[in-house]
């Protein structure tokens, strides 16, 4: 069995054990505190008054009023906060508070901070606001045929933020090459994270000249870096401290306009100043799933092998960029990861709308471009009455290849996971063979495990960690990531406890804190355990050697002998000859003094070479597969899902029940977004979200979850920590077109948009009934003009990862 | 409820009300507009009740009144005078854990644990009333709770365990929840 490989053959004590994590006492008692839980005396509340409007120019705000109510102690203007910033460098278009101009519904135009947040509250109104409507862009249709007024001065042309096109290899070869091509159109609607915790911040700046900011991020220290470029303090002088998150899901990736806002107001009134968003607040803050149009051509062969994809997307980005270059890229990118694709090609054009703004949201731009390739296969596999599972298997890549577009693939155990869910679900008894009404359906994925590139440029390790030990036997890890809940603090004790001979409880572990832990870049990208654990290996190591070297001299056995387990150093040969981890350290700081160690990791460079090849690769690759069962009722259009099957590669799991509840947890997010979960906003050209309340927003309760059959695959992968790869966001991917596929199997329709709500269920099965195509989905797909493609030849062809040099311009000439 | 009067700031005076709070007789004074969620956290400092909408949406600020589940952030604190309220930081006797909290832990049913409070108290009531719950009732006892992370199924199989230990079984989690299936 998968998960004992770990506990036993190896001789682990820790890595493969189910351990409790080493926050869970403290979650289940209340004690642990998030942001929202701080106070600190003298502490002053921030509202902020935000745009009711989604599209104005502001011509004139006047904050005297609310200056003068009894309570208030600050009001801040844009004017106050000049520096522009955002998540990448190159889209830094936010203002912590509108200047001129606003751009969605809920920007916010002014803060106050105010000696609770009742008086902050009524002193919003005090604030007098005369916009001057401008033209709304509301859709990617707005956006490609309105060029003026443009939201943002900068980007492509009119309201179009982003183009990017690829060439790899030579599609129109490919598809002379195919017996068949086909080209399906689809649709995924956005939907935000809905993560329980409300984002708060607390700032306190000292009279010392010090800023410290607590609060509810995922990427503390890229944040850092923006705070010390918009209020102008070095960053030395600022320190922020990243609050466990009561959840994250990608949400609290970006730099917020209100961690900079009460930030200032603390260095303006000398007092603490904390915010709180309100839910309705947290559904415009945003940064979610991106609402993507795609087309996807494909050619293929007989036997389901594929010739050459031309891959088109368009994502409705909102009113900022924020990581939206990045999104635009996942949209594409990792279409080649699973099926073997020998030409490819990919066109995204990301658009700005008066939208709240879409960004990283588990699994960040690939959910739907992998749900529109998934959703195909199946219908390839239709058309060529082939078992799709079986289809899937037979073309799946091999492991330790590269893709057309130069993304290196190490371990890939995917065959192996379909196997499982196939055997599993019972898959040959049932495909095609259910009654009306009952389906089932099959998808796969693969999915990074972090990205090979920071953010912004540098040469510099992604993941840092110290160890401090001293003489009372004390193990200190100190590591700048950000414990989101996916675990991240216990699996530095453990990789830690492992090396070491110790118990992870041992431990104690420090993370989050610009000012004592070594930058980490954050909970981003399935990076974590990877970056993160091998930088704690590199640590503990050193520190082993130390301890080694200390111990081998006063026991005289060579330090190669010497082993470390169960709290004691000893002699292999002769474990009775020994002494406690305690006595080590205390040896080991007589012989070398104070005892601290350092480690850290950067990924090995990307084979691709040419512009943009930096996104997409990474260390090591997960895959997925999964098969989803479904009900569907044909009176009332309405789905739903009994069960899921999914098996993960997860290269090794360091904790299995850590990795099989984030396996269910992706499974859940997956169901969500596939049948119900839509940020959408009414249809009166104001952008109001239609409903940004828990109430109204769907997402699965107790009631509309199923049962989940996980099955873990280990691949122990060579770049990760004892082999480890990601569970955080590959496991969702499958599961929506999963969910489709199940859907077609039950009722013979294709539901080719996200999510799959009973109405458009009822279209197709009507519009079949009627002899028309039993489909629901979009038919058209716009095109702007596009820049001409960067070309890649692939490693097929014995490319060498550059792109193709073009006859030079004639400017250049 | 007691008059309420106005100060000379046109804000209404303080309410000023004892209750029992996790077995203590307490005395706490408040705006009087103020939620039992508010009450809790800011005037009493037990922040071990989260809110997630403080509409009645989410689940997280569930706590116990008088043994039973209530939205505390639908429940205005004057009207608790003379009640007996639990929260999260109530459940555990001195450091020994409820055996809730014990199997929460084990199975990692608390990924971020925000939910986790309201969870545990709405789950608490659950096996007072019915000891050992289907996984129905399980569901329909914690059909307002939202959890985003665990897709609920940690958080069932926590509460079976944890029921199975209260009716004086030696059980363990199944090998299943833990290692995935073979």
């Amino acid at each position: 069995m998968a998960g004992s490989k770990g506990a036993g053959k190896n001789g682990f004590k820790v890595i493969g054990k189910p351990f409790h994590k080493v926050d869970a006492k403290v979650k289940v008692t209340g004690e642990l505190k998030y942001a929202d839980d701080l106070v600190l005396p003298r502490m002053l509340h921030t509202k902020l008054l935000r745009s009711t409007v989604p599209h104005a120019r502001i011509v004139k705000i006047d904050p005297s009023r609310a200056e003068a109510y009894p309570g208030v102690k600050a009001v801040l203007l844009g004017k106050d906060l000049p520096i522009t910033y955002g998540a990448l460098p190159v889209s830094e278009d936010e203002h912590a508070l509108a200047i001129d101009r606003v751009r969605m519904v809920g920007d916010p135009v002014a803060a106050i901070a105010a000696v609770d947040e009742d008086v902050a509250t009524e002193a919003l109104d005090l604030i007098e606001v005369e916009y001057e409507a401008l033209r709304t862009i509301t859709s990617i249709q707005d956006a490609y045929t309105i060029t003026e007024p443009r939201i943002h001065q900068y980007g492509e042309l009119g309201n179009i933020h982003r183009r990017q096109v690829y060439e790899f290899g030579n599609v129109e070869a490919g598809f002379a090459d195919a017996d068949f091509v086909r080209e399906d159109i689809t649709f995924y609607e956005g939907s935000t994270h809905l993560a329980l915790e409300q984002h708060a911040s607390l700032a306190q700046f000292s009279h010392d000249g010090k800023l410290t900011l607590w609060t509810s991020t995922q990427d503390m220290h890229y944040l850092h870096r923006h705070l010390a470029k918009v209020l102008g303090l070095p960053g030395s002088h600022i320190r922020v401290i990243a609050m466990p998150n009561g959840g994250g899901f990608g949400g609290k990736c970006d730099p917020f306009n209100h961690e900079i806002i009460v930030s200032k107001l603390a260095m303006i009134t000398g007092r603490p100043v904390k915010i709180c968003l309100t839910r309705e607040e947290v559904f415009y803050a945003h940064r979610g799933r991106h609402p993507v149009l795609m087309s996807t051509k494909t050619g293929f062969k007989k036997d389901g092998s594929i010739t050459a994809m031309h891959h088109r997307t368009i994502l409705d980005g909102g009113a900022y960029g924020g990581h939206g270059v990045a999104s635009t890229f996942y949209t594409g990118i990792l279409q080649t990861t699973t099926h073997n694709v020998p030409h490819y090609k990919f066109e995204a054009v990301r658009v700005f709308t008066n939208k709240a703004p879409c960004g990283p949201k588990r699994g960040h731009g690939t959910p739907q471009p992998r749900w529109a390739q998934e959703i195909q296969l199946d219908k390839i596999a239709d058309q060529l009455k082939l078992d799709p599972a079986e289809m899937r298997k037979q073309h799946a890549i091999p492991p330790n290849s590269i893709t057309a577009n130069w993304i290196r693939i190490g371990t890939l155990a995917l065959g192996e996971c379909i196997d499982k869910v196939v055997k599993g679900s019972g898959w040959k008894d049932k495909f095609r063979k259910l009654p009306y009404g009952k389906g089932i359906g099959i998808a796969c994925s693969a999915y990074m495990t972090g990205t090979q590139t920071p953010i912004y440029y540098n040469k510099l390790p992604h993941s840092g960690v110290q160890l401090k030990l001293d003489r009372s036997g004390g193990v200190c890890v100190y590591c700048g990531s950000v414990e989101i809940g996916q675990g991240s603090d216990s699996i530095l004790a453990y990789i830690v406890a492992e090396v070491l001979g110790i118990d992870p409880f041992d431990i104690r572990v420090v993370t989050g804190d610009t000012d004592l832990t070594p930058v980490d870049l954050g909970s981003y990208s399935s990076r974590v355990t990877l970056m993160t654990g091998n930088a704690a290996i590199q640590a503990a190591e050193r520190a082993r050697d130390i301890l080694r070297q200390a111990v081998s001299e006063k026991l005289g056995v060579p330090g190669s002998r010497l082993s470390f387990a169960d709290r004691r150093v000893f002699d292999t040969e002769n474990p009775e000859k020994g002494m406690t981890f305690v006595e080590a350290v205390w040896l080991a700081e007589e012989k070398f003094g104070t005892l601290g160690t350092t480690g850290s990791y950067k990924p090995p460079a990307a084979p691709g070479k040419y512009k943009g090849a930096t996104i997409g690769p990474s260390p090591a690759f997960t895959c997925t597969a999964s098969v989803a069962e479904v009900d569907v009722n044909p009176e009332t259009g309405i789905v739903t899902v009994p069960r899921v099957w999914i098996a993960h590669d997860i290269g090794r799991a360091i904790n299995p029940v850590l990795v099989v509840g984030q396996i269910e947890g992706c499974v859940y997010m997956g169901l969500g977004e596939a049948l119900m979960e839509e940020m959408t906003y009414r249809g009166n050209r104001n952008m109001v979200h239609k409903f940004p309340s828990f109430l109204e927003y769907k997402s699965p309760t107790t009631l509309e979850m199923c049962d989940v059959v996980t099955y873990l695959v280990e691949s122990s992968d060579p770049n990760g920590p004892f082999g480890a790869k990601e569970a955080g966001q590959g496991p969702q991917l499958p599961v929506p077109p999963a969910i489709a596929n199940a859907v077609y199997d039950a009722v013979g329709v294709r539901i080719d948009e996200i999510p799959i709500t009973p109405d458009k269920v009822l279209k197709a099965i009507r519009a079949k009934a009627k002899g028309q195509e039993g489909r629901y989905g979009p038919t058209v797909f716009p095109t702007c003009e596009m820049p001409e493609p960067i070309i890649v030849k692939t490693p097929f062809e014995g490319g060498d990862g550059k792109a193709v040099e073009r006859e030079p311009a004639l400017s250049r000439k | 409820m007691k008059q309420m009067r106005k100060k000379s700031n046109g804000r209404l005076q303080k309410a000023h009300i004892h209750l029992g709070v996790n077995g203590e007789q307490v005395e706490v004074a408040f705006a009087p507009h103020k939620t039992l969620l508010e009450v809790l956290r800011e005037d009493l400092g037990l922040t071990g009740t989260k809110h997630g909408c403080e509409l009645g949406e989410c689940g997280c600020c569930a706590v116990l009144v008088d043994g039973k589940p209530v939205l505390s952030c639908l429940a205005l604190g004057v009207a608790l005078e003379g009640h007996e309220v639990t929260t999260v930081e109530g459940m555990a006797q001195g450091t020994q854990l409820h055996p809730l909290q014990q199997t929460f832990a084990e199975l990692g049913a608390a990924q971020c644990g925000y939910c986790t409070p309201g969870i545990l108290l709405t789950a608490k009531v659950l096996l007072e009333k019915v000891p050992r719950p289907s996984r129905d009732e399980i569901k329909e006892a914690l059909a307002g709770n939202i959890c985003r992370c665990t897709g609920y199924i940690k958080i069932y199989e926590a509460v079976e365990l944890a029921a199975a230990r209260m009716a004086g079984e030696p059980a363990e989690p199944a090998k299943e929840s833990i290692y995935g299936w073979e």
